[in-house]
């Protein structure tokens, strides 16, 4: 049996989970449906936005200074949900990645990271001002 | 010294000051942003993670990407901004309000106008503030400190941390130190019950196992140079259990214990200051005791979602234009709270109109009913399945529901 707590709305029902020997799912707990499909979607296949950044370089290949107004990180994040135990794996590939500033809010980062359909795109537009 | 006129001043170009100089604009009205930092957005800019905008554009953003979409629409307005501007005074003279303040490139500048905005958001709660004994290492930072760090300075503080008070800033925290390479061995909280929300506990504790302390208190915390550790003592029905305390070592201490609106400049001014809220008096147009001069967002009552403090700017905003453009409320009904609610916002209710007030619970309680009383009488009531005193509460009262209020009448708002 798994413990859950639902995070759709903020009430935060308490669900249990029984699977049965035949792979069932029982859900309960819940005081909605949503409930159910959080916790279905929590048991097979959770996933989560990740959000993190990735150094900033000017376009001499230099990092901004730190007299400089411009910031030494770019937010960057997944257009949606990422599967939750491959995230260490895109964390480190992240880290790997640095962006040319001027940037836009939605230029690419890492297309179909990892090789599922999911990208991760820029946050933030920055100016060189 | 510099000398400017506008009919309007908003201070703080953050999500508030955003939304209420776009609704001044869009009225007409010449109107000024005057904002502290290098670029507009104020505390979104570093908060990287998901979750904000699903009231405002119906989809999950992060904090840049809220802030952006207000500043392209500030921009698009052109609306006046003055960026790396400090503003040192706000004061009444010759029957205007006169914003003095200061920036690199146009040094002292006295900015005449109508109406003023208060938009300066709020500052966190610190060690000094909560009076955690021990050493005064190196290490210990609020968490919203860290979090610029980290996400726009590109510095990690430290690589074993633990966290005290579950506000949602420190479980953000939590979660952005781990996938930042850092060990967080714990998160403490004095009360029994978290202060972040819900959703927070399980993305950013649960899903890494980091262990949340409820009724616990930091009692010490060692190291002479840097942080080597910190006491945690349990609390049992209001006793610290002396006996039963234990040390977590650790590099480093993120503090998440609380907000404060940020008033030195309105205190100053002569504003009346809310005890409840540490924000301004304001009454149903969001005017404080200072005729002319509004207050929205952050600066007035923390918020726990930036898509009320749109909401609640953009009210501002309209009603410092109305103002400007001569209305004036006919007469005003005291709001006031009842059983377990901490504080109501506003403090008077304009019986002409629809009010959108917003208020804090006292209490956790499921299956609780909130009960608008006008002179001890029920005349609006909801359902609400859970409460708590993180999640804010709203509901509207319009000319209906106050129609039998007389002069002297009062509102009462209570759960039950």
């Amino acid at each position: 049996m798994k413990e859950l707590i639902c995070i759709t709305c903020p009430m935060g029902c308490h669900l249990s989970i029984d699977t049965d020997a035949s792979g069932e799912m029982k859900v309960t707990g819940n005081r909605c449906v949503r409930g159910e499909q959080y916790a279905r979607e929590e048991v097979l296949n959770p996933k989560r936005v990740v959000t993190f950044t990735c150094a900033a370089l000017l376009p001499d290949g230099r990092a901004p200074g730190v007299t400089s107004n411009l910031p030494r990180r770019v937010p960057v994040r997944t257009r949606a949900g990422f599967p939750k135990e491959r995230i260490p794996e895109l964390l480190d590939a992240l880290r790997g990645i640095s962006v040319r500033l001027p940037t836009e809010r939605g230029a690419m980062v890492l297309p179909k990271a990892l090789g599922t359909d999911i990208d991760v795109v820029v946050a933030r537009s920055i100016a060189l001002e | 010294m510099k000398q400017l006129n506008y009919d309007a001043v908003v201070i703080g170009g953050g999500a508030a000051g955003m939304a209420a100089a776009i609704e001044l604009d869009a009225r007409g009205h010449s109107v000024l942003i005057l904002e502290r930092e290098d670029t507009l957005g104020g505390i979104l800019m570093q908060c990287i993670h998901n979750g904000f905008g699903l009231i405002e554009f119906n989809e999950e953003l992060t904090g840049p990407e809220f802030a952006q979409r207000f500043e392209a629409q500030a921009r698009e307005k052109n609306i006046e901004t003055s960026l790396n501007t400090t503003v040192l005074e706000l004061r009444e003279e010759n029957g205007f309000k006169a914003v003095y303040c200061v920036s690199p490139a146009e040094g002292m500048m006295r900015i005449e106008a109508r109406a003023v905005v208060l938009a300066m958001g709020c500052r966190e709660r610190n060690r000094g503030n909560i009076r955690i004994p021990g050493t005064r290492p190196a290490g210990v930072y609020t968490a919203g400190l860290a979090q610029r760090l980290v996400n726009i300075e590109g510095y990690i503080p430290g690589k074993d941390v633990v966290i005290i008070g579950s506000g949602d800033i420190g479980l953000i925290m939590a979660r952005r130190m781990t996938w930042s390479g850092c060990k967080v061995h714990a998160v403490i909280e004095i009360l029994p019950y978290p202060s972040g929300l819900t959703r927070n506990i399980v993305q950013c504790l649960n899903d890494f196992n980091i262990p949340l302390y409820l009724s616990h208190l930091v009692t010490d915390i060692y190291g002479k140079d840097r942080v080597e550790g910190i006491e945690v003592t349990p609390i049992e029905s209001g006793a610290l259990m002396r006996e039963k305390a234990f040390k977590i070592p650790c590099d480093t201490v993120l503090l998440s214990v609380g907000l404060v609106p940020e008033n030195e400049l309105s205190r100053n001014a002569g504003i009346e200051i809310q005890p409840t809220t540490n924000g301004p008096w304001v009454d149903s147009a969001l005017m404080t005791t200072m005729p002319g001069v509004f207050a929205c967002g952050n600066v007035l009552h923390v918020h726990d979602l930036v898509d009320y403090v749109v909401e609640e700017a953009r009210r501002a905003g309209a009603n410092a234009a109305a103002w400007l453009s001569g209305y004036r409320p006919a007469r005003e009904i005291r709001l006031k709270t009842g059983a377990n609610i901490r504080y109501v916002m506003p403090m008077r209710l304009n019986p002409e109109r629809e009010n959108r007030v917003y208020m804090r619970s006292l209490v956790v309680k499921n299956d609780a009913r909130l009960e608008v009383r006008l002179d001890g009488a029920v005349v609006k009531s909801r359902k609400l399945a859970h409460v708590q005193p993180s999640e804010m509460l709203s509901l509207t009262i319009g000319p209906t529901d106050v129609a039998a209020a007389g002069r002297d009448s009062v509102i009462e708002i209570a759960l039950v």
